[in-house]
């Protein structure tokens, strides 16, 4: 089986602190990171692989040449390879142009399934995943928690939602977006860091993908940001106290007087 | 303080540090408090092919040295004893297997303890014989083409949890020490039981074991080495082992400094935090410096050991007082600093002090230790001095 695992590098947004001025994100000095739901796309990944006995995990990104350190960590935990979409012709690709880019590459590749993490901790869109999914025309399923058989032509997924989970199968090929509940991601290993220490990184172009230009980048992103604000922190919360039966009579004549 | 580690060597202690880190630390105090022995930890080692660092690459192993030995188990130590027992005394248990076993024996288990499917014990210490060892009471005795086991092996480290055992037992009593031999025992041989897991004081996590041997009848092959090297094997593989309980007394002190300055320097009283006094800055210097100090002379007892000389009793018995005896030291000295939280279990340095104190009596406490240094000290004036 072919994988391809889509992969973020972002800001540790624990450790980043906002500009209150211009609320902006102060990115100097903070550490790269994996994006930490990519971490269980991987794994998931890396379990299908193991599971089956053979095939590929290629790791891609889009991003800086610097992202290629996300692609080498990867590689740590398992992955066979990285490939790195990288030109200043992507620079300020909203999730539309990415989509587009990803998609393209990924259709070199023609793998049986795809894994991204549901969504990337600086931008929080979700949008990435089932973006790439249209352009390639393939089906998606979106928070996949567990993984519940595998097989050359189908594969069976619980995808979680707010009141409960839903059970999906789908035929290859398709693309998965995970979520925490979906694993636990491993460490890496040390033959693992060997091998990513001496991995070549391929590295890829606008120009290896069939895309018109004004498709690309920021000319190829709809998306604007008109506004970058903090929101209202919502109103105050009440505790309640005394015996069971005095905080029921006593929400009860609360939720009364707000009628 | 540069101690110019190789890549290799400063992947491994980064790689052990982050499974300490995410791994050991969150759940080390529930190990300690319910006695639960490691092996979701064992299973992260081996998955990260951390269980065959001393095993060389024709078994399987990564062959990586005994320094980056060292640094894993430095690094285990910081978060938690207990662990680093389990880790090295699997070590331990390889090693007579590595230095006296036959191709064979070579083949048949160094690969699944290489990837950490299986793990070793070393047993030699029974109810009378500790510091001395020739009072060993087990017997082998030579029945066609099986020996025959019995008697009983006390506080054995991975006991129960091990599958494999290197056992030393004596084949001739007359001979003394020279009539002691080295055997692999694997789990499951019928006659070979185990008594209840020990209540310790520290390292709970831990597996301590008895080992009862009544009429086990092991294949003749499953000698290391000949008859009467029971011994010889067991003093080389201390001489090799004991570096790593120096490593782990470095780490443990080294973990609780991190502790130590961490709090002081959160801790508020009469208006400022309590590492601007300077009765704090002296312990908190001394416990750096005996850690330095420490971390210097296992390290340089580990490349000592790798550059291939014969004879390195004294230098790693000098590791392992030293550290160990820096580790009970700086421990003691953080549980004070961090005063009556440092008394209580929600803070991780009470464990450190109850763990440090088994580094100080095991694998030769730290008093026979230094008849080793002395003596040693006699023969090399004897020699015509160094």
């Amino acid at each position: 089986m072919k994988i391809v695992v889509c992969v973020k590098q972002v800001p540790d947004t624990a450790e980043v602190k906002l500009d209150r001025e211009k609320n902006t994100l102060i990115r100097d000095g903070v550490p790269s990171i994996i994006n930490p739901y990519d971490r269980h796309a991987i794994e998931a990944a890396l379990s299908i692989k193991e599971q089956a006995g053979g095939g590929t995990v290629t790791a891609i990104s889009m991003g800086p040449p610097q992202a290629e350190a996300a692609l080498r960590e990867a590689i740590e935990l398992g992955v066979d390879e990285g490939v790195l979409l990288t030109d200043r012709a992507f620079a300020g690709s909203d999730t539309l142009a990415t989509s587009r880019a990803l998609a393209a590459m990924i259709s070199t590749i023609s793998p049986d399934v795809i894994f991204c993490g549901k969504q990337a901790i600086d931008g929080d869109t979700a949008q990435v995943g089932p973006e790439v999914a249209e352009f390639l025309g393939i089906p998606h399923v979106a928070y996949v928690r567990k993984i519940v058989a595998v097989s050359a032509a189908a594969i069976r997924v619980e995808r979680l939602m707010d009141d409960g989970y839903d059970v999906v199968e789908t035929s290859l090929p398709v693309l998965f977006t995970a979520v925490k509940e979906l694993n636990t991601p491993r460490l890496p290993s040390l033959r693992g860091k060997m091998a990513a220490k001496k991995a070549v990184i391929k590295k890829m172009t606008a120009a290896d993908l069939a895309i018109p230009e004004g498709e690309l980048g920021l000319s190829g992103s709809p998306t604007q940001v008109n506004r970058v604000f903090t929101p209202e922190a919502r109103g105050g919360r009440k505790t309640l106290s005394g015996s069971l039966d005095e905080q029921v009579s006593a929400l009860a004549s609360e939720l009364l007087a707000m009628r | 303080m540069d101690y110019q580690l190789t890549e290799e060597q400063v992947m491994i202690r980064d790689l052990a540090r982050q499974i300490a880190r995410e791994r050991v630390v969150p759940v080390r105090a529930e190990m300690d408090e319910n006695g639960i022995f490691p092996w979701d930890i064992v299973k992260v080692l081996a998955e990260s092919d951390l269980m065959g660092l001393h095993i060389p690459q024709e078994y399987g192993g990564m062959a990586s040295g005994a320094l980056a030995h060292m640094l894993a188990i430095e690094e285990l130590s910081k978060a938690c004893l207990g662990v680093s027992t389990t880790y090295a005394a699997n070590a331990l248990g390889t090693f007579p297997l590595l230095f006296f076993g036959s191709e064979d024996a070579k083949q048949k288990y160094l690969p699944d303890i290489a990837a950490g499917k299986r793990l070793v014990a070393f047993a030699l210490t029974e109810a009378n014989a500790g510091s001395d060892a020739s009072g060993i009471q087990t017997t082998a005795k030579l029945d066609g083409n099986e020996y025959v086991l019995n008697g009983t092996k006390q506080w054995i480290t991975n006991g129960g949890e091990a599958e494999i055992y290197t056992v030393i037992a004596m084949t001739d009593k007359s001979r003394g020490a020279r009539g002691a031999s080295a055997f692999v025992v694997e789990k499951g041989t019928p006659g070979f039981t185990f008594g209840k897991k020990e209540d310790k004081m520290g390292i709970r996590c831990s597996a301590t074991r008895e080992l009862v041997f009544e009429n086990c009848r092991i294949p003749k092959d499953n000698l290391l080495g000949r008859e009467g090297m029971g011994f010889l094997v067991a003093m080389k593989t201390l001489d090799h082992s004991r570096c790593g309980v120096g490593s782990q007394g470095l780490g443990v002190a080294a973990g609780a400094l991190d502790e130590a300055v961490k709090f002081a320097r959160e801790r508020v009283q009469f208006g400022h935090p309590i590492i601007g006094f300077q009765a704090i800055q002296h312990m908190l210097a001394d416990m750096a410096t005996a850690v330095e100090a420490a971390r210097a002379l296992v390290y340089s007892v580990a490349r000592t050991m790798e550059s291939g000389v014969k004879d390195f009793s004294k230098v790693s018995a000098m590791a392992k007082v030293f550290a160990t005896d820096v580790g009970m030291r700086v421990t003691t000295d953080a549980v004070q600093i961090l005063g009556g939280s440092g008394y209580m279990k929600e803070y991780p340095v009470e464990k450190m002090m109850r763990d440090a104190k088994i580094l100080q009596i095991f694998e030769g406490t730290n008093q026979i230790l230094r008849n080793v240094i002395g003596q040693e000290l006699n023969k090399e004036a004897a020699r015509g001095g160094n």
